[in-house]
């Protein structure tokens, strides 16, 4: 029996450390660790409650829209306007946060996880004329390899040409993801921490060159999502089979949807099982543990407007500045596979493409509760959305408002529900007084590679790497792989519920 | 062809949210491909030895990478720090490869050739040093002071910064030094951080002539929303954004005024007016 630790697991978003008992060549025991605790939700307190939609931003660099997003949504529902967004706001808002789908699929297939199955070193021998490649090849004669070495050694597949077209994607793809920016930046300004979308709306009036000029830049990334990220993704799955049947989770999966359309959600929420069987969830069912979380102990799990938490980093039987959430107190995994089930069972587009992907592998539906399940939901997610929002950018009006004025109240409550790239995303909000009384967040990685809660349950990933056969504990390729699936996102998930009642002046410039 | 110089770099996350790394990833000419695979100047190849979002390593064998460069290559290499840095408790709130982060910047900066404070976190403590500031959290410089470490540092802030201000700065570096690199007082790169954004709005005029915009998404200078363009210095509006699509005044949004020291306490909130005597410019004209 020995245990593996990994610290830091690279190649995601922020701190996290994975710690695996392995006896037998079989890991029995995970513990996933959150090691970066800062606290923004306390920062929000006493705070101008608009400004709560930049600062969550500051969560996540990868995935700001979508704090963005959830912030809006709770902050319109705060404020009364919920019923009040113009269409073009509406839209405008799915747009921008469709873009940050796009950008944050294909950075994490590419960037975040190819480098797991993909010898970017075959590209020494290359022969042709790609510019990616020949600067890739030049580099590998230098001799001089960070940052693609140190790295886990042996379990590399591919052919060598099969591995020197992928490291070109992988060249190309960095192109593409920025370009996925650039189209967010139409509308949002900027990119990372967004400004267009706000509560009301967003700020840029759509004109018709506008339109044009992101309809083009979108259609460039959705051949590439079509011609190179689908197909990617079933060479991958066709070389690594056997990871359609290693990392399966809880089986128990939960989104809350997102993009709302005039009429429900383009992305479908609800709870799944590997039944298929789905059923619309109860944001009360939501609670969160923190019994082996470095905060003081809880008598039970609360209800994330009930929070109660202050930090205690030498807490005994603590692990993690990530909490448990639980839904209905069972173990939830969100994210693509949630939403692309749910999306399935609906009956849609998504059930054609799934099948299609299915049987080109001969897999049965049970497969996709696996890593490679995980990267082919996030790839079919990936097109699902990108040609909707070529529909979408056709709805706008030219020149007509994007944003409704409102008065702050100085009481009020809001919830804002979205389904993040990486999950179920939700913000609550309280108003005294005209400013931000108590904020919460509980974000996509919280649900997934949680610590064990109240009553013992380890998290999704921490499930799906027990029982998992290592071949190589010196290169436990397995754990990684099977962790990266997740996407997780360590910035957003370690947060802190706000102490009621502790009182912060408000800021004020001058 | 002569011998590349290899210049290694250690690319450090403190508290930070990644924005930074993301945002230089959208470099456009160089881009991020050229920085990492080719000469980006020639002759002179980024060696990037630690960089958790892209490195293909992960655990023991990248740690020992930040063990061992501070003992073998001292004074060799560029140590860039992205995220202000977590004190409190003795820097349990922030840990790397099972050590405080604290000690590992402070270890990786006392050898280092020359810092780099990528953010306005790195530069002046940012959003997760905002009050009340539950993690402890310091800048680089404030680091530097109290571990009396005396190693020259530029401050690249913006939340988050434009990947040209990086590059550029590093760019300088590599060519000419960083004694090359003229700063403002407060360690910021003159070329990117010389002028307010006021200067060169391009809805200047609005604001001379007195006409406000009173919603989001109107027309009109946006001042009376918040806009903190009258103390931001930085050139947005002359590089703008992701490769010149946008930026954030272009999309109809007050700036927040990120590559500020005050950022965020003092310069929020966001979209309320600044007072005229906060200005750095002449007030607008009264409406006769």
């Amino acid at each position: 029996m020995r245990t593996v630790t990994i610290d830091p697991i690279t190649r995601i978003e922020g701190h996290l450390k994975i710690e695996a008992t392995i006896d037998g060549g079989e890991v029995k025991e995970a513990r996933s660790t959150g090691t970066l605790f800062r606290g923004i939700e306390l920062i929000l307190q006493g705070r101008d409650p608009r400004d709560a939609c930049r600062i969550t931003q500051r969560i996540c660099g990868v995935c700001p829209t979508a704090h963005a997003t959830a912030s809006t949504f709770a902050l319109d529902d705060a404020f009364g306007i919920a019923d009040r967004i113009p269409p073009n706001g509406r839209v405008i808002r799915n747009l921008i946060l469709g873009c940050n789908y796009i950008q944050s699929h294909v950075l994490h297939f590419y960037h975040l996880a190819a480098l797991d199955y993909v010898d970017v070193t075959a590209v020494a021998s290359y022969e042709g004329t790609d510019l990616g490649l020949l600067a890739a090849k030049a580099f590998v004669e230098r001799g001089a390899l960070g940052p693609f070495v140190p790295r886990y050694e042996g379990d590399y597949r591919f052919p060598i040409e099969l591995a020197q077209t992928l490291a070109g994607h992988y060249v190309q793809a960095f192109d593409i993801r920025r370009k996925a920016h650039e189209l967010l930046a139409v509308f949002g300004g900027k990119m990372p921490h967004n400004v267009g979308i706000v509560p009301g709306g967003v700020t840029q009036i759509p004109e018709i060159d506008t339109i044009a000029g992101f309809l083009w830049r979108l259609n460039e990334i959705r051949h590439f999502i079509d011609n190179v990220y689908l197909p990617d993704v079933l060479e991958v799955a066709k070389h690594y089979g056997d990871y359609a049947e290693i990392g399966a989770g809880s089986g128990k999966f939960l989104d809350y949807g997102a993009f709302p359309q005039e009429d429900g959600r383009f992305l479908a929420g609800g709870t799944i099982g590997m039944d298929l069987a789905a059923a619309a969830f109860d944001a009360s069912k939501i609670t969160e543990a923190v019994t082996h979380s470095w905060y003081e102990d809880d008598a039970e799990p609360r209800h994330p407007t009930e929070g109660k938490t202050a930090p205690m980093p030498t807490k005994e039987g603590g692990y993690s500045w990530l909490k448990s959430p639980r839904y209905d107190g069972e173990v939830y995994e969100g994210g693509p596979l949630a939403r692309m089930l749910l999306s399935y069972a609906r009956g849609e587009q998504a059930r054609e493409i799934i099948d299609g992907i299915l049987s080109e592998l001969g897999a049965p539906a049970s497969a996709l509760n696996s890593v490679l399940g995980r990267h082919a939901a996030r790839a079919v997610e990936t097109k699902l959305v990108a040609d909707a929002m070529a529909d979408w950018i056709l709805e706008l009006a030219p020149g007509e408002p994007v944003y409704a004025p409102y008065d702050i109240p100085d009481e009020g409550e809001g919830v804002g529900l979205t389904g993040a790239p990486r999950g179920a995303l939700g913000h609550w909000v309280r108003l005294k007084d005209g400013v931000i009384d108590h904020y919460q967040c509980v974000v996509p990685t919280t649900w997934n590679c949680s610590p064990k809660d109240d009553r013992e349950q380890p998290g999704p990933a921490e499930q799906a790497i027990v029982g998992t056969k290592i071949r190589d504990e010196e290169n436990p390729f397995e754990i990684v792989r099977i962790v990266r699936s997740f996407d997780p996102c360590l910035a957003c998930a370690v947060h802190m519920v706000t102490p009621r009642g502790r009182p912060i002046g408000r800021v004020a410039v001058g | 062809m002569g011998k590349t110089h290899e210049i290694p770099v250690v690319w450090l996350q403190a508290s930070t949210c990644s924005g930074c790394s993301v945002s230089v990833l959208n470099a456009s000419a160089p881009k991020i491909t050229d920085l990492l695979l080719s000469e980006v100047i020639p002759g002179r190849h980024i060696n990037l030895r630690f960089q958790a979002t892209v490195m293909a390593g992960s655990g023991d064998p990248v740690v020992e990478i930040l063990d061992r460069i501070p003992k073998e290559e001292p004074g060799e290499y560029l140590l860039v720090v992205e995220g202000s840095i977590p004190t409190s408790d003795g820097g349990l709130y922030g840990t790397l490869g099972e050590e405080p982060m604290v000690a590992r910047v402070a270890t990786l900066a006392r050898s280092a050739q020359a810092i780099v404070a990528l953010g306005t976190c790195a530069s002046f403590g940012g959003m997760f040093a905002a009050a009340p500031n539950p993690g402890g959290c310091i800048s680089v410089g404030d680091l530097l002071k109290r571990e009396k470490i005396d190693v020259p540092a530029i401050n690249i802030p913006g939340c988050p910064p434009h990947p040209d201000w990086f590059i550029g700065t590093i760019a300088t570096v590599l060519v000419a030094g960083l004694d090359a690199v003229e700063t403002d007082e407060h360690g910021r790169p003159l070329r990117f951080f010389g002028q307010l954004i006021h200067e060169n709005c391009p809805r200047r005029a609005y604001f001379d002539e007195g006409k406000f915009a009173e919603h989001l998404s109107d027309e009109g200078c946006l001042y009376e929303l918040g806009c903190k363009g009258t103390i931001t210095h930085a050139d947005c509006p002359l590089r703008r954004w992701n490769a010149g699509t946008n930026w954030v005044i272009g999309s109809g949004a007050p700036c927040n005024g990120c590559t500020e020291p005050e950022f965020p306490d003092l310069i929020s909130p966001f979209y309320v007016r600044i007072p005229e005597e906060a200005l750095l410019v002449p007030p607008p004209r009264k409406e006769s």
